[in-house]
């Protein structure tokens, strides 16, 4: 086609940590054979079958759905299974690829990630009620609309890549978090919940909403358009309605 | 191997990476947001250079001329120009990420962002056109 040259190979630059051998990560490199129909995990995939069976990565289902295989390309946090080397062929430098920013790392590209599964429990996302309906009364019904106002936040794969894009996150890891805060926002929409009081408890403290500065990163990194930035600003505005209402109209109660 | 940091068997032993003081600088999206931070320091000089406008209108004429006069200066109007173009950065910007925080609901629907903003920026031409008024007006 048309003169340009279609690169054969692409080289990978990828982050190696092995603690029993070293106590800080450096870099290999590899040299894959490029495909246009590559994504970064098939590289990845290449060379633990082929160059280095030792390279230590997460991933499942490689089509966008499992959250496992968040990385840093290029500085960016991404999910290599729907990151195209093609997006890469036409610089000669080499595809970096780092563990997600803003998390510890255990080895090469896996990270620490309990941290995160501790405050997706602490903003109790899942449904509060302040009674439990018996079975023989029925399920709760639900309107399209009803599903309409939450459902954005509900795409949510915990891949973690709002995390990795966060600096607060970064300078202040007790930070609640994007993905988190959007998820017990997820809740308190959801016409059949009872629990945004008490989330509120939670999500009003130092570490929560208010430590938000909105760098609005992690909207733009999330694959599947949850805009957690945008879910923390309302919570905002709810919190500051919340407050003014019970100084206006103490008696209303919350 | 022996010592505090050696690896254990078995054992995890986590590498965290620091954060370098220049983070703000690794990316654009970062910078911008640092930039619109420091738009307040702009905000605050303006507002003092308002009450002090007011202060000299309250004190008479000798004051209001002399404060004139500082601000004709070269240095004060590049001041201010800058202040300018930081204060309308930071209101562009705030406005355009209104929506965000404002979902209004109307019978069931989602009212579009162009409506939230652009009722934010319609707010500031009338406010802008009142003070045009104001000034110029007989």
């Amino acid at each position: 086609m048309g003169g340009s040259t279609v690169p054969q190979t692409i080289t990978l630059e990828v982050a190696r940590y092995r603690p029993e051998q070293e106590s800080e990560p450096s870099f290999d490199r590899f040299e894959v054979p490029f495909r246009d129909d590559w994504v970064v995990l098939d590289a990845l995939n290449y060379i633990k079958d082929r160059q280095d069976g030792t390279l230590s990565y997460r991933w499942s289902c490689r089509m966008g759905v499992c959250g496992s295989c968040g990385m840093m390309v290029n500085g960016e946090p991404t999910l290599t299974c729907a990151t195209f080397l093609s997006q890469y062929a036409s610089s000669s430098a080499p595809v970096r690829v780092e563990p997600l920013s803003n998390f510890p790392v255990i080895r090469d590209l896996v990270i620490e990630m309990s941290d995160f599964m501790e405050k997706l429990k602490s903003v109790k996302a899942w449904i509060l009620r302040d009674r439990e309906k018996p079975v023989s009364e029925g399920e709760y019904l639900q309107t399209p609309e009803q599903l309409d106002g939450y459902k954005q936040y509900s795409m949510c794969i915990n891949c973690m890549l709002c995390y990795a894009a966060c600096p607060v996150y970064g300078l202040d890891p007790l930070f609640t978090g994007p993905a988190a805060i959007a998820l017990a926002q997820r809740y308190n929409m959801d016409s059949r919940d009872e629990g945004s009081g008490e989330r509120m408890d939670i999500l009003s403290r130092d570490d929560g909403i208010w430590a938000c500065t909105f760098v609005g990163e992690c909207s733009e990194v999330c694959p599947k358009n949850v805009d957690p930035a945008g879910a923390i600003q309302r919570y905002k505005l709810s919190a500051t309605l919340d407050w003014f209402g019970s100084i206006l109209a103490p008696w209303s109660g919350r | 191997m022996s010592g505090a940091g050696a690896y254990r068997e078995y054992h995890p032993k986590w590498y965290r990476r620091p954060v370098s003081t220049y983070w703000w600088l690794t990316r654009w999206p970062y910078l911008r947001f640092i930039l619109r931070e420091i738009t307040s320091v702009f905000v605050a000089f303006f507002v003092i250079l308002t009450l002090l406008q007011i202060q000299a209108l309250r004190q008479g004429e000798a004051a209001w001329t002399a404060l004139v006069e500082w601000l004709r200066q070269p240095l004060v109007v590049a001041a201010n120009l800058v202040t300018l173009s930081f204060l309308l950065f930071h209101t562009i910007t705030f406005f355009n990420l209104a929506p965000r925080a404002m979902v209004v609901r109307l019978g069931g629907r989602k009212l579009p962002d162009v409506l939230i903003a652009g009722s934010n920026y319609g707010a500031w031409l009338v406010a802008s056109g009142l003070v045009v008024w104001l000034v110029l007006g007989d």
